[in-house]
């Protein structure tokens, strides 16, 4: 396609779709409804073509595929495009959620359709672009361009204290943005190119790798987002609109850990080995704080930005791990919390939708009125919680199969996080679904309705289907993690090597 | 034919749980109890296929679950002969509990709802006990816990019973966190979570240390012991057991299927299928000995002054689990698992029985207001009485054998070791409480006169919600229970009771040489592992016979106290209730573990969460973070140079002490 790969293809679509929604005028029923079938079509068509490039991946193979490179306006800079075992999976779940996230807009969403719309594949294009992108520079333009649409999507579509959040993710992601584009420049007066290929197998000396590593940390930290720095989350959560909340913490999260992996894992290895303790202690209190901290929240979507926080830490944790169990474990728990934070979300988007309220105060005795609702919200709360049978528990068990290996005071730590997470899932189950249906409010609340069920029914298969088959998801990582843990333990041991010969 | 025995339970799940408003209840009943029936059949035929006949078990693999490097789960199907006889029990019981559940919950209108729980529940047993590693095993446990929490929360309308479900489930997590810390450092000790390559790997790791949590310690030692936290939240062993006299909020015959014949049985079916590492782990086995002993004695000291009739029998269920752990903890775990397949026919036979006694005084379940029924309903005073025997270990019933078997173990076990002779002491006088319990509840319910004025509600435990209209009780007029003349239950109920009763009666005298007699070898195959010196079954027999006379003894004078305090004289209890006021509140109170582990736990973790939240996110991230950035740039030029001075120590200050938290950490370095 004009001399541009399948990659590409993936990744621009969303803005043929774009192009198509500028050229709508109106505001009457037909041409909003035009714009919704439009933006739907443009995501169910991105993601049959990234399953276009799943069906020919090699997952047997370590190396970039599909890459693709062109001059950048013959400025030196370089467009260079490709997946491996780390980007292939999160550019599926980015493709395979954006249809959910537009059909959940499809009623709720009645102000700016069209803009809200375009935002929203515009933010497909650049998610797409972050995983996809192999070229630092292209890399940052896109980590960072995808703020905007965000911003815009929670201060123009989202809540009552909307500028206030915005503001809060913006100074936080401010401070980490610029110290990594510093590192950025300093890679490349080392390096001489912004290609991460060749980057990868740049020796870069070891003071500058304390603070290279520490530079990409503070952004990807932030993304993550690992504690002390999350309170941004909930606040942005709370106020997104639901789809924003839905893709917030499916994917935007996602962003910090394939930062770890794609960048200071494997071009810093030394600082990364230095650095692993202070990434165990901030991920354990992660775990630990924030699990207490939802226990007590009285606002359904703030609850569940907590709870993502703590499952985050399980991600750092198993990341520095640096062993097969605990990588492929923190990859697979991205995934999975990819789909049931996501689906959580749009369980409070349904009631939202309904009562115009988060308070879990509001409800009650649900289950009365939504046993289909109170099925589909149990399913995924139990995910939340790392069922065995469900894709939560494999992403626990494995990331904390690792973290034992690795510091078992880490794993002991981490796994309390197993109490604290049930507690506070079944005692918001319990609140909003079960007792009696006593609030006048909810007496003529309805069940879902065949476009909700459409939207769950997906996401519950998916769940289960990867909690008792995980090993497509798994396997699709497995080259890369072997790669990096390998490339890691030999340049260790060589520089063990060189410090025992001095 | 093992594909179809844990298969089908998830089949009559899916038909009952999807399609449940659409069949009706009616078929719902049908599909889920005809599948079981089936279940049950086949167990039995796998049963004396694999454990009474020859076959040497298998474990047909049934796919890949996760492999990540050195670690490779599968879904698997062991059978060998403990699997076979927790097969027997779980399908048995089940089948039965579905068939006496078309009786007892026939008021429900949500009966498809009920069945399709019951039939989840019974296949994550069936994967817990067929599993062939220790992630399956994992995943019947905690699915398992699931269809507890389910059950134990099935009348949602109740706030007592939604309590009582995520207790259930959130004690028994605790016991999980352990049970996957011992996962783990399996793991880590053999690079495997099968149980042949485990089991393999172990006797070369016996006597090695390993560092972990900062301590050099005895490998197999804490890997025992670690995987023995689990067994205890799921037994509802010492510390643990607080969950089980609440999950009674649920449907009676949920508490006769989970709550004592199978579900909190699985800790001792995992020492018993994990022996290979418990042999190994001495100082561990100790552990279980001295937790189960505990457990017997504290659980029926508690029993002994409940008045709710479900609640005297949860409290015998976690003393009776006490005993399984002692015969486990002395190496007897053959004996263990005898009591467990006998305690649960005696078991479900009483549950179910005070199902019946509940059916009949219309869902009244304090005993102060029962009395006299054996008039009324003859036949399930009979069964009561049958398992009361049982349960007591009366002469050549089913507990007799078991029973007293783990007590002679104890005994002997007792020469060598400090904790045995303790959990001989331990059972001996838990033998006695619980006969002077057992009857004691058979005498009030069934004996003596119902009082005119019944006793006010005691806190809400009263079956199905008071929310009339949900539940269709209409007709049966609540509010006036007591004066309505108890009726015996229909035979869909009465049918599970006289099939356990048989079992109640003659599993002991039947089973007793397969299980720890002189069939031992030819019946279990290898599937309990003993070590070299473990001699226990024949050093059992050698004890002198006042030893062998005790529990028995014991158990006579339960019954004639028993006989005195509610028949001979009624009112001697009240009056020792009175005589001493601190005991009585004590056994009442439970020893008090509930309100003390809402002091130590429960509230500080809310407290510490708003502490976390308010003080920690509010005030000091972001009071030192964005809001206090933004603070000060809205108040502007005009405190500019205040901005340099005056708050440049906070930064100064949060810095310090990120600094200062960083730095003990590496300096403590090696924490590992």
């Amino acid at each position: 396609m004009f001399g541009f790969g399948i990659l590409s293809g993936v990744t621009f679509l969303p803005l043929v779709g774009v192009a198509f929604l500028l050229t709508q005028k109106g505001d009457d029923e037909t041409s909003l409804k035009n714009i919704r079938w439009a933006t739907l079509a443009t995501t169910i068509a991105t993601f049959v073509l990234s399953l276009v490039v799943w069906s020919r991946f090699d997952t047997a193979s370590a190396a970039f595929q599909f890459v693709e490179e062109k001059n950048w306006l013959g400025s030196g800079l370089v467009y260079k495009m490709g997946v491996d075992g780390f980007s292939m999976p999160f550019v599926l779940l980015t493709t395979f959620l954006m249809p959910f996230a537009i059909l959940a807009s499809w009623d709720s969403v009645q102000k700016r359709v069209k803009e809200y719309m375009i935002a929203f594949l515009v933010l497909e294009t650049l998610m797409v672009g972050v995983f996809c992108a192999l070229d630092l520079v292209l890399f940052y333009l896109f980590f960072e361009g995808g703020l905007i649409p965000m911003f815009l999507i929670i201060g123009i579509w989202g809540g009552k204290r909307r500028v206030y959040a915005s503001f809060k993710f913006f100074l936080y992601t401010l401070v980490g943005s610029l110290l990594m584009l510093v590192a950025i420049l300093a890679m490349y007066g080392k390096a001489g190119t912004t290609d991460i290929a060749v980057l990868l197998k740049t020796d870069f000396p070891k003071e500058m790798q304390t603070w290279l590593w520490l530079a990409f940390f503070a952004s990807f930290a932030v993304k993550m987002p690992m504690w002390p720095v999350h309170t941004w989350l909930p606040d942005a959560h709370v106020e997104a609109p639901t789809a924003g909340s839905v893709i917030l913490a499916a994917i935007l999260l996602k962003m910090g850990g394939y930062g770890f992996i794609r960048f200071s894992l494997p071009m810093f290895p030394d600082a990364s080995t230095n650095f692993a303790p202070l990434i165990y202690a901030l991920s354990v209190i992660a775990i630990v704080y924030t699990s207490l901290v939802a226990l007590v929240q009285e606002d359904i979507k703030k609850l569940i930005a907590y709870s993502s926080v703590a499952h985050m830490g399980y991600v750092t944790m198993g990341l520095f791990t640096l062993n097969p169990q605990g990588m492929q474990g923190a990859i697979f728990q991205m995934i999975s919390h990819g789909f049931v934070s996501g689906a959580l979300f749009l369980c409070v988007g349904v009631i939202y939708d309904r009562m115009h309220t988060r308070e879990i105060a509001a409800y009650g005795g649900l289950v009365n009125r939504m046993p289909i609702y109170a099925f589909v919200f149990m399913l995924f709360t139990l995910a939340n919680v790392g069922l065995p049978g469900t894709t939560g528990f494999i992403g626990e068990f494995l990331s904390l199969t690792g973290a034992f290996q690795a510091n078992s005071w880490v794993a002991l730590i981490a796994t309390s996080g197993v109490v604290l997470s049930a507690a506070y899932a079944l005692y918001l189950y319990r609140r909003v679904i079960f007792g009696a249906l006593e609030k006048a409010s909810l007496m003529s609340i309805t069940d879902l309705t065949p476009r909700e069920i459409a939207i769950f029914a997906p996401l519950v298969l998916i769940t289960i289907y990867y909690g008792v088959q995980p090993q497509p998801i798994l396997s699709a990582t497995q080259a890369s993690v072997d790669n990096l843990i390998q490339t890691h333990t030999a340049l260790i041991d060589a520089i063990k090597l060189a410090a025992a010969g001095h | 034919m093992i594909y179809a025995i844990v298969f089908l339970p998830l089949v009559g799940f899916l038909i009952a749980g999807a399609f449940g408003p659409w069949i009706g209840a009616r078929a719902s009943e049908l599909v889920t109890t005809g599948l079981l029936m089936v279940c049950a059949v086949l167990s039995w035929i796998v049963f004396f296929d694999v454990a009474l006949g020859h076959d040497h078990g298998y474990a047909p693999i049934v796919g890949n679950w996760m492999t990540v490097g050195a670690l490779k789960v599968d879904w698997a199907l062991r059978v060998d002969t403990l699997t076979a006889v927790m097969l027997v029990v779980v399908n048995t019981v089940s089948s039965l509990v579905h068939l006496y559940s078309i009786g007892y919950m026939h008021e429900d209108p949500d009966r498809p709802r009920f069945f399709a729980y019951l039939s989840l529940f019974t296949f994550a047993m069936l994967m817990l006990v067929t599993a062939d590693n220790l992630v399956q095993m994992f995943f019947g446990w905690e699915g398992v816990g699931l269809a507890s929490y389910l059950l134990i929360g099935f009348w949602y309308q109740k706030p007592s019973a939604n309590a009582a479900a995520i207790k259930a489930f959130v004690v028994n997590r605790v016991g999980d966190f352990g049970f996957a810390l011992g996962i783990f450092l399996v793991f880590q000790l053999t690079k495997s979570l099968g149980f042949e390559e485990v089991f393999a790997a172990v006797p070369g790791l016996a006597g090695k240390t390993i560092h972990v949590f900062g301590m050099d310690v005895d490998a197999l030692t804490v890997a025992a012991f670690l995987l023995f936290i689990g067994a205890m939240g799921k037994s509802a062993q010492f510390f643990l057991h607080t969950w089980l006299p609440d999950a009674m909020e649920g449907p009676t015959p949920v508490s006769a299927l989970i709550h004592a014949a199978t579900m909190v049985t699985a800790g001792v079916f995992m020492v018993a299928r994990l022996s290979p590492i418990f042999e190994y782990a001495p100082t561990a086995l100790e552990f279980v000995t001295i937790i189960g002993a505990v457990t017997a004695f504290f659980a029926a000291t508690v029993g002994l002054v409940q008045n709710d009739i479900k609640r005297v029998i949860a409290y015998s269920t976690c003393s009776q689990l006490g005993y399984m752990f002692v015969a486990e903890g002395v190496g007897a775990y053959s004996l263990g698992i005898f009591h467990l397949f006998t305690h649960a026919f005696f078991k479900a036979l009483l549950f179910l029985g005070a199902g019946s006694v509940i059916h009949a005084m219309h869902h009244e379940q304090d005993m102060r207001n029962m009395g006299g029924l054996r008039k009324d309903i003859p036949f399930t005073f009979a069964m009561m009485t049958i398992g009361t025997l049982a349960l007591t270990g009366f002469p050549f019933t089913a507990g007799y054998f078991s029973k007293d078997g783990i007590i002679e173990a104890a005994f002997a076990a007792g020469e060598h070791r400090t904790t045995a002779m303790i959990g001989f002491i331990a059972t001996v006088v838990a033998a006695g409480l619980t006969s002077y319990y057992s009857w004691r509840l058979v005498f009030m319910t069934f004996f003596g006169h119902r009082p005119a004025h019944p006793v006010a509600v005691n806190h809400s435990h009263d079956e199905p919600s008071t929310d009339d209209h949900a539940h269709g009780h209409d007709d049966h007029g609540h509010d006036d229970h007591g004066h309505h003349a108890p009726h015996e239950s229909p035979l869909v109920m009465l049918i599970p009771l006289a099939v356990l009763a048989i079992g109640a009666l003659g599993a002991g005298y039947v089973f007793e040489p397969d299980f720890a007699g002189h069939a031992y070898a030819e019946f279990w195959k290898g599937a309990l592992f003993t070590g070299e010196h473990n001699e226990i079954l024949h050093e059992m027999h050698a004890i002198p016979a006042w030893a062998g006379f005790a529990p028995t003894a014991m158990m006579v004078l339960g019954f004639l106290v028993s006989l005195y305090v509610y028949v001979l004289k009624p009112g001697t209890a009240e009056a020792l209730a009175r005589t001493f006021p601190r005991l009585y509140q004590f056994l009442l109170n439970k020893w008090y573990f509930d309100e003390l582990y809402d002091f130590l736990f429960v509230r500080p973790a809310f407290a510490i969460g708003r502490l976390f939240w308010k003080g920690g996110d509010g005030a000091i991230i972001d009071g030192l973070g964005p809001d206090g950035v933004a603070a000060r740039v809205a108040d502007g030029a005009r405190l500019a140079v205040r901005l340099q001075t005056g708050y440049v120590y906070h930064y100064a200050f949060a810095m310090l002490i990120g600094v200062a938290a960083v730095v003990t950490y590496f300096v403590a370095g090696g924490l590992r």
